[in-house]
């Protein structure tokens, strides 16, 4: 007995692209960035990875279930909100505070709203945005890159216990011996005492600061990768650096000893990383070709002036989040003209 | 795709996709012909508009090509006996779309000449404009692209609009389909005589033919053959989904758009189909009937794929049993290609003048495999695919929430035609196309 013939509706063939696939690519993209956080700072960094992805997964498995959404985290979507959120973190950041942040970004930031899809802001972000305000000395507190003995032991307040006070890591920093740690990133050092360090430490990541958002050099690299597989609009992150590239650029050319140059706003702080992974979030951006312009560029300026003008030196998360807020709003406000429809209103008048 | 077709880009609309062709099981067959199946079933309603009448009865012989249905007002065609045999019955019949329709059940004489008998000798040049939509008409013609659209309609425009130019559409941007490839290398001399009175009848200046540049031996084969006196000349378009579209062609060879609501004619042109053409061009010097077209049988799951000259009314099944069917692997069984065609749900379904293609398609196709739906991820894909720039996520998301006349009202959801490249694109395997046919046909149930 031969067995029935089947019938669907048109399309009868599909692209083999999936939601999945795209997702584990993104994991695959970030390894990379992950293995040179691991490798700048060492056992911490690698920690912190793993708990926040850890929390993440657990998060979205317990939200799921309780929702009766069934297994969620095998979209993978889950695996780069926990992913990225470690990298934007302090990589001595303790260990409890991260857990909290990706239970916070992944519930308050994603399950709430329901689920893949849905979020309207970066859960990642929302998480960070979260531990800035409960945890704000932690999450300012900076460790040196290729401290020597990285691999064999931690940042002492790694292991900090929950609801305990983190501890200091200033004797620890001292016993290593170092020359000239300051304790600040590159661009606290810019901002606050005007010293640029070499824009090629900066670019290529040998320098302090969250455990992934160092190299940007790195991070170009992985993003280009990912949009080249068309799993990543390049407009998000180009709009990004133009919009900062192009805010910066007056005046820097008005007052180069104040303000800092367009190269070293591009390659400082979380901007690479925000431009290529976060504001490419493809759930919390515009649909619209055109929007995504709008809202990288908006990223872009923002970020700028929170870094010029505000009191933290560090503006990119605050720019990624206003920006999804507005994204359903560029996304109405820049809707596709469609075939035919200039011609009918031409007629009319 | 050569490293040069990145420096010779050809002509194009904006967006589509670049689905997988499979083309080449059948590109380099010719048509060849099969015999006749033992019974045709010869549905009544085969084109756009009213179905034609009957004008035959049960056990009444007829010969090959004799009329046996009329046209029931202008926009209907009649039909004409595909076969010499008796007519066994007039009831109902499987078809593609779902109820059963009308047919003619014609028990074939297989010992019969099969000779067409309904020969006139017409001298072309000496017909007037009106005479050729007359005779077009007659001859049971409409458009054999898959629309099925009465052609002698298409060279009337309404009053106020002259036709400029004819577009031949020779994209075929289907996957699997090859008959209008081989048509054109075939069928040159008719297709030629079937532009040319296309011209006469619409009064238009100038006739292009568009070929995807998947078929540049056409291109080059039909440039070499058409009279240089002629205003008929061959242009390459880009291969792309869907190209074919007849405002999508009209976009690329003329950079013009058909307005919201309007006609090719809005725009001065009238569109055809090379397949009707070579038909209009075999069968209106001797006053014949539309009887057989070309049909090309492919897939996976079809052992001898080819391009054959089919006789309406041809049965399915005893169109894949000539073809080698492997019945143990056919998921599914499309009429017309696998982007927009139908899928049967019974191999009785015959062949009827809109079909250009059987494609029977494998049950293991790992691509077709029902995958899991997730929710959209605002990837936008749906949008750089949209050939008429509709934001099939949006529209999705409000077909979800059963908001079916805001999609009509603010997100243009009539312009959609179904093309399917928002839903072969979706990684979320969300079925947009299936949705928005939904959402159309409740708004027409509603506007009653």
């Amino acid at each position: 007995m031969p067995k029935p013939i089947e019938i669907r509706t048109s399309p009868h063939l599909k692209r083999a692209l999936s939601v999945d696939r795209i997702m584990r690519n993104v994991v695959f993209a970030l390894l990379p960035v992950c293995a040179f956080a691991v490798f700048q700072f060492g056992l911490s960094a690698l920690l912190l990875i793993l708990t926040t992805t850890g929390a993440a997964i657990a998060t979205e498995w317990f939200f799921a279930r309780a929702s009766g959404r069934g297994n969620t985290v095998s979209d993978w979507s889950v695996v780069i909100t926990g992913i990225l959120l470690a990298l934007t973190l302090p990589p001595g950041f303790p260990l409890w505070m991260a857990a909290v942040a990706a239970f916070v970004g992944v519930a308050l930031g994603k399950a709430l709203f329901g689920g893949l899809g849905y979020n309207v802001m970066n859960p990642a972000l929302v998480g960070r945005a979260f531990v800035q305000a409960a945890f704000p000395v932690p999450i300012t507190t900076w460790t040196p890159a290729f401290a020597p003995g990285r691999f064999t032991e931690v940042i002492p307040s790694t292991f900090t216990l929950p609801f305990m006070q983190p501890i200091p890591v200033t004797d620890w920093i001292a016993g290593l011996q170092l020359d000239a740690w300051t304790g600040a990133t590159p661009l606290a050092l810019q901002k606050f005492q005007q010293i640029e360090p070499p824009i090629t430490d900066v670019f290529t990541g040998m320098i302090a600061g969250s455990a992934g958002e160092t190299s940007a050099l790195l991070i170009l690299i992985c993003g280009l990768w990912l949009a080249f597989k068309r799993m990543l609009d390049w407009r998000i992150p180009f709009a990004v650096m133009a919009g900062a590239a192009l805010t910066a650029l007056p005046f820097w050319l008005i007052d180069s000893s104040l303000y800092p140059s367009p190269w070293f706003v591009l390659f400082s702080g979380g901007l690479m990383l925000g431009a290529w992974f976060m504001a490419s979030d493809m759930v919390a951006s515009p649909v619209t070709t055109s929007g995504l312009i709008i809202y990288g560029l908006f990223i872009g300026i923002v970020t700028v002036v929170i870094r010029l003008f505000g009191g933290l030196v560090e503006g990119v998360m605050y720019a990624i989040l206003l920006a999804n807020a507005a994204g359903p709003l560029i996304s109405s406000w820049t809707q596709p003209r469609v075939y035919g429809a200039v011609k009918k209103t031409r007629e009319a008048e | 795709m050569g490293l040069f077709s990145l420096f010779q880009r050809h002509r194009t609309f904006d967006h589509g996709i670049y689905p997988v062709e499979h083309k080449e099981l059948t590109a380099d067959k010719p048509i060849r012909r099969l015999p006749f199946a033992p019974e045709l079933v010869i549905p009544f309603a085969q084109h756009k508009g009213e179905p034609a009448v009957p004008l035959v009865k049960v056990g009444q012989e007829v010969v090959r090509g004799e009329p046996i249905a009329r046209a029931e007002g202008f926009v209907s065609v009649p039909m004409h006996a595909p076969a010499t045999g008796v007519i066994r019955a007039i009831a109902l019949a499987p078809s593609a779309d779902g109820p059963k329709t009308l047919a003619i059940y014609l028990k074939v004489y297989h010992a019969a000449s099969q000779q067409v008998l309904y020969d006139l000798d017409r001298d072309l040049d000496a017909m007037t404009p009106a005479q050729i939509v007359a005779a077009v008409q007659d001859a049971g013609l409409v458009g054999l692209g898959g629309g099925a659209f009465p052609s002698h309609v298409k060279m009337q425009p309404p009053a106020g609009k002259v036709i400029e130019t004819v577009i031949v559409n020779g994209c075929e941007c289907e996957p699997y389909l090859t008959c209008d490839h081989r048509i054109m290398l075939e069928q040159t001399e008719a297709l030629i005589r079937g532009i040319k009175l296309a011209l006469k009848a619409t009064g238009a200046k100038q006739a292009i033919i568009g070929v995807e540049d998947n078929k540049l031996d056409a291109v080059a084969h039909l440039r070499a053959v058409i009279p240089k006196e002629l205003p008929i000349t061959a242009e390459a378009v880009e291969t792309k989904y869907p190209q074919g579209a007849e405002k999508m062609l009209i976009k690329s060879l003329l950079r013009k758009e058909v307005p919201i609501g309007g006609l090719p004619a809005d725009v001065g042109v009238a569109v055809y189909n090379v397949g009707t053409l070579a038909q209009m061009g075999d069968l209106l010097p001797k006053g014949r009937g539309l009887i057989e077209r070309v049909v090309t049988v492919s897939g996976p799951a079809v052992s001898n794929p080819g391009n054959f000259m089919v006789p309406v009314g041809t049965p399915l099944r005893f169109l894949l049993g000539q073809v080698g069917l492997a019945a143990d692997r056919v998921g599914e069984v499309i009429l017309g290609g696998p982007m927009m065609g139908m899928a049967v749900a019974s191999l009785d379904v015959p062949v009827t003048k809109a079909v250009s293609g059987v494609v029977a398609l494998e049950r293991e196709d790992p691509d077709l495999d029902r995958r899991k739906v997730y929710p959209c991820i605002k990837c936008a894909e749906c949008l750089k695919a949209c050939p008429v720039s509709l934001n099939p996520s949006m529209l999705g998301e409000l077909a979800l929430a059963r908001q079916y006349e805001r999609m009509a009202e603010e997100f243009n959801l009539d312009q959609c035609f179904e093309c399917g490249c928002c839903a072969y694109v979706c990684p979320s395997n969300i079925p947009l196309t299936q949705y928005f046919r939904i959402a159309k046909s409740i708004n027409r149930d509603r506007q009653k």
